[in-house]
């Protein structure tokens, strides 16, 4: 909404809304994968303050994390296609003494194994809720000295989060003591980590991404370092996901506007099927069976050695690619330009 | 620039909110005004149109953006029986004055095989039509070609006029004295004619089609005098457009400026007339150009909104003479409400070298985080900024906690400071002192001794803890096993000395028995430590 004055400023009203769209048919694909038809407006619903994260609870229910501190529930009634607020947690992070302190704490970031909610946020706080629970389930106040900046699910009791001073923590749940049970750490200087994703199938294996756009894989069974490190992009990594069923595929997205795809498949030539339905699903069973590769291509040391093809999808780049998802061959990307790209045709 | 998504916002809109509904109506009349001004302006001075040319552009102009009769034309042609409906003149009117012959012979068609007693005149006229001199885009004819060819075809108009050929029927006369240039019987139809500026395009296509641009000057003054007819007097689109007609490139840019509420037409106008050079460099009484001046206008005004700060800063970066200062000076100014949003800013500073405003963003970040008490979070600013002098202030604000509770806060941070440890000395000091404290704490007293000694002798611990280390020492002096070696003992004594002896006698006075009693205390540990250890190295089996 805009409104403007007599003298030529302009005046702004914020209104940031979460929005659900639907982008239609498989049947309506050009030549090179892009969506043919408009994206649908569904419907949507007004949101107080930037929106820093969010994820599916489940078919129907979303948890965003907002600027504001707030961690908020919606649901979305498909029958009438409306949006409302379900649960909301206000403060779930803050400064701790509001006498002294200056100005809110974000919450950065947050994960859903239904029914459980993790966030964090930039007052080092850990919240862990449940979806129909008004209080949080459990709280670690000062949990890190430094904005932690993304928070993901290691095994169903125990999470990853990252810092502002380069630090990977694994913390265990289920122990009472507010002290992570692991920290790991990255060779150099304390580059601050912005994203972490866990591989899908084999659970030591961990992704980071850091403000120097580099790229480190962590194998968590052994030693405090990173197994290896990867030159990517020019600038803050803002996410980084294993493909949920194909995790020999990874995305990263960045400030410096690009969007890469590592692909580190020993077959290129074979092609993985998405015919069936599901993907990835919000609770992380553990997967029994192992990948071909005994040990992971992530862990190799030399990515030269190994075929690792990294492309950049994105051709004309300008400003930030804030965050991207994948399913199946789908992949969704937002940029700091307003826009949101769909490729229905990832593998193709 | 493309505005024709807005035309599809109004009807799902409509129907939600009448208010929004006007809303958005205005600003699409608003669009729609920009967009024929855009267009006239980039016919008449980025692509100067010569004489022929220019008219073609013109009607393909009006034919564009004079939008008022297209549902009129809509409703009929999509009529069962064109020639029957009672709006079919109305149409046949609007093609011909807008020259769209051949649209106008369709109709004209439909309407003769519904009247075959007067075939001969619509095959008369028709053929007129048909024969119509228009000035072409390729080099195929000259424009005195042109002239003679179109001076014959009048004169042929002219003669089946006087003839008769066209009095039984009112619609085709009056057609034929449109053809003529006729400015009354163009007048006359003056509600399909909508604007003055369409009223001069159709005069000139049928009384001066070879004309030349500074001719448009005086055929638009009469156009408007006539149209107007005194009725009404211009309104400010009508001001802009004749100043364009005029060729008056800063007088169109003055009333954009006085008639639209923001600087986005204007300086984007002006910015592409500008690389056209087509602006005399008009030195404004502060030095920068009017390009410059107005792209600063609006780029400052694009810093107030919440996201479309990003693009501001490209448009700073385009102008040569004060677009660094101002981006230096609106870039600080933007709320950071959240890290990330911090962070942007950041990055686009370094990519500037804007290192002043890196400094003073990350100094602001880290006074927040030290307020809320995020040690580590203001640490991460000041490595991010090196700013050495931060680094060091937070240390002591660690240092200081540790003197109060007795313990370290945020160990975290501390145990793992890794090279950023060497941002400055405070900093380093404060991790080989937590290191001293884990040493100790896993009995590697020995090791924990050295390191305390060196803090201390090679300076890296300032003089205002060495009282603190000092007294670190005494347990370690008190142990059973001798710790400190008989070189190090005369060390810490040493320190003790120094320090003691840099004290002014006024100072000394003021110390309270805590302090003198901790001073006696080190003295007498340090002379029993000493003499333990003489003896131990003195012994045959001591080391």
């Amino acid at each position: 909404a805009g409104g403007q004055t007599k003298t030529g400023g302009v005046i702004f009203v914020q209104d940031n809304r979460i929005s659900i769209w639907s982008v239609g048919d498989l049947g309506n694909v050009g030549l090179n994968g892009e969506y043919q038809g408009e994206p649908q407006l569904l419907c949507d619903i007004r949101h107080n303050g930037d929106v820093m994260d969010m994820q599916f609870l489940d078919q129907e229910r979303i948890v965003v994390a907002s600027s504001t501190g707030t961690v908020t529930v919606f649901h979305h009634h498909q029958n009438n296609q409306t949006l409302s607020a379900n649960q909301r947690w206000e403060k779930a992070h803050s400064h701790v003494d509001q006498d002294t302190s200056c100005g809110g704490a974000a919450c950065t970031g947050v994960i859903c194994n239904n029914p459980e909610i993790v966030t964090v946020g930039e007052d080092g706080r850990i919240n862990l809720f449940r979806a129909d629970q008004k209080d949080a389930v459990r709280t670690i106040d000062n949990a890190d000295s430094s904005t932690l900046h993304a928070v993901t699910f290691l095994r169903t009791t125990e999470i990853l989060t990252v810092n502002s001073i380069g630090q990977l923590k694994i913390w265990d749940l289920r122990q009472q003591r507010n002290e992570p049970s692991q920290i790991f750490s990255l060779t150099g200087d304390r580059v601050p980590l912005h994203c972490v994703d866990r591989h899908p199938n084999q659970q030591h294996v961990v992704a980071t991404g850091g403000q120097d756009g580099m790229l480190s894989v962590w194998d968590i069974r052994q030693g405090t370092m990173p197994v290896s490190l990867l030159n990517a992009h020019e600038a803050e990594m803002w996410e980084v996901h294993f493909h949920p069923s194909n995790p020999d595929h990874l995305f990263t997205c960045s400030e410096d506007g690009s969007l890469w795809h590592w692909d580190t498949s020993t077959d290129v030539a074979e092609k993985p099927s998405f015919l069936h339905q599901g993907g990835r699903s919000t609770t992380y069973f553990s997967h029994n069976t192992i990948n071909q590769s005994v040990v992971s291509a992530w862990l190799s040391n030399d990515p030269t050695k190994d075929r690792m093809e990294i492309t950049n999808l994105i051709p004309n780049q300008t400003l930030s690619v804030n965050s991207l998802d994948i399913l199946g061959p789908c992949l969704v990307y937002g940029t700091d330009a307003e826009a949101i790209y769909v490729n229905r045709q990832l593998f193709a | 620039m493309c505005f024709f998504l807005i035309f599809l916002i109004l009807p799902s809109v409509s129907a939600r909110d009448p208010a929004l509904h006007s809303q958005y109506s205005t600003q699409v009349s608003i669009l729609s005004a920009m967009e024929l001004i855009w267009n006239l302006c980039e016919i008449l001075f980025v692509e100067a149109a010569a004489a022929g040319p220019l008219l073609l552009r013109l009607l393909d102009w009006v034919r564009l953006h004079v939008c008022d009769v297209d549902n009129m034309v809509r409703e009929v042609l999509s009529s069962e029986n064109p020639s029957k409906h009672e709006l079919f003149w109305n149409v046949v009117d609007v093609f011909v004055l807008q020259g769209r012959m051949d649209e106008a012979r369709h109709l004209l068609a439909k309407e003769a095989s519904a009247n075959p007693t007067s075939v001969n005149m619509y095959k008369t006229l028709d053929d007129l039509m048909k024969k119509m001199p228009v000035p072409s885009l390729g080099n195929t004819q000259t424009l005195t070609e042109m002239e003679l060819k179109w001076q014959h075809w009048h004169e042929e108009c002219q003669r089946y006029l006087q003839d008769g050929t066209f009095a039984s029927n009112s619609h085709m006369e009056s057609i034929c004295k449109i053809l003529l240039g006729d400015e009354d019987a163009i007048l006359e139809k003056k509600e399909l004619l909508a604007t003055w500026y369409q009223f001069l395009v159709t005069r000139l296509l049928y009384s001066h089609p070879t004309v030349k641009p500074m001719e448009l000057r005086f055929y638009a003054q009469s156009s408007m005098d006539l149209f107007l007819g005194g009725e009404s007097s211009p309104e400010p689109l009508d001001t802009i457009l004749m100043a364009a007609f005029e060729f008056e490139m800063h007088q169109v840019i003055k009333e954009c400026s006085i008639a639209l509420s923001n600087w986005w037409f204007v300086a984007h106008l002006t910015d592409l007339l500008d690389h056209c050079k087509l602006l005399q460099s008009h030195n404004l009484y502060f030095g920068s150009n009017m390009r410059e001046f107005l792209l600063l206008e609006y780029a400052s005004g694009l810093f107030s909104h919440h996201s479309l700060w990003q693009l501001g800063v490209d448009y700073f970066d385009h102008c040569p003479e004060y677009g660094r200062v101002y981006l230096e000076l609106h870039i600080e100014r933007i709320p950071l409400n959240t890290e990330q949003k911090a962070l942007k800013v950041l990055r686009i500073c370094e990519q500037r070298q804007m290192h002043e405003q890196v400094r003073s963003i990350c100094k602001i970040m880290a006074m927040k985080a030290l307020r809320n008490n995020r040690l580590g979070s203001a640490l991460s600013w000041s490595i991010r900024a090196k700013d050495a002098a931060f680094a060091t202030l937070i240390s002591d604000r660690f240092l200081k906690d540790y003197c109060e509770r007795g313990c370290f806060s945020d160990l975290d941070l501390i145990d793992n400071l890794g090279p950023s440890m060497l941002l400055s000395d405070r900093l380093t000091f404060l991790g080989k002192y937590r290191e001293f404290h884990r040493l100790y704490g896993e009995k590697r007293f020995s090791e924990a001794a050295k390191l305390l000694l060196m803090l201390m002798t090679a300076h890296i611990a300032p003089c205002s803890f060495w009282m603190t280390l000092l007294t670190d020492a005494l347990p370690l002096l008190e142990q059973k096993e001798v710790i400190f070696s008989a070189e190090q003992t005369y060390e810490l004594m040493r320190c003790l000395e120094d320090l003691t002896a840099g004290k002014s006698d006024k100072q000394k006075f003021q110390d309270d028995d805590v302090e003198t009693m901790k001073v006696e205390m080190l003295r007498l540990a340090l002379a029993r430590n000493l003499a333990r250890v003489i003896v131990k190295e003195g012994t045959l089996e001591g080391s």
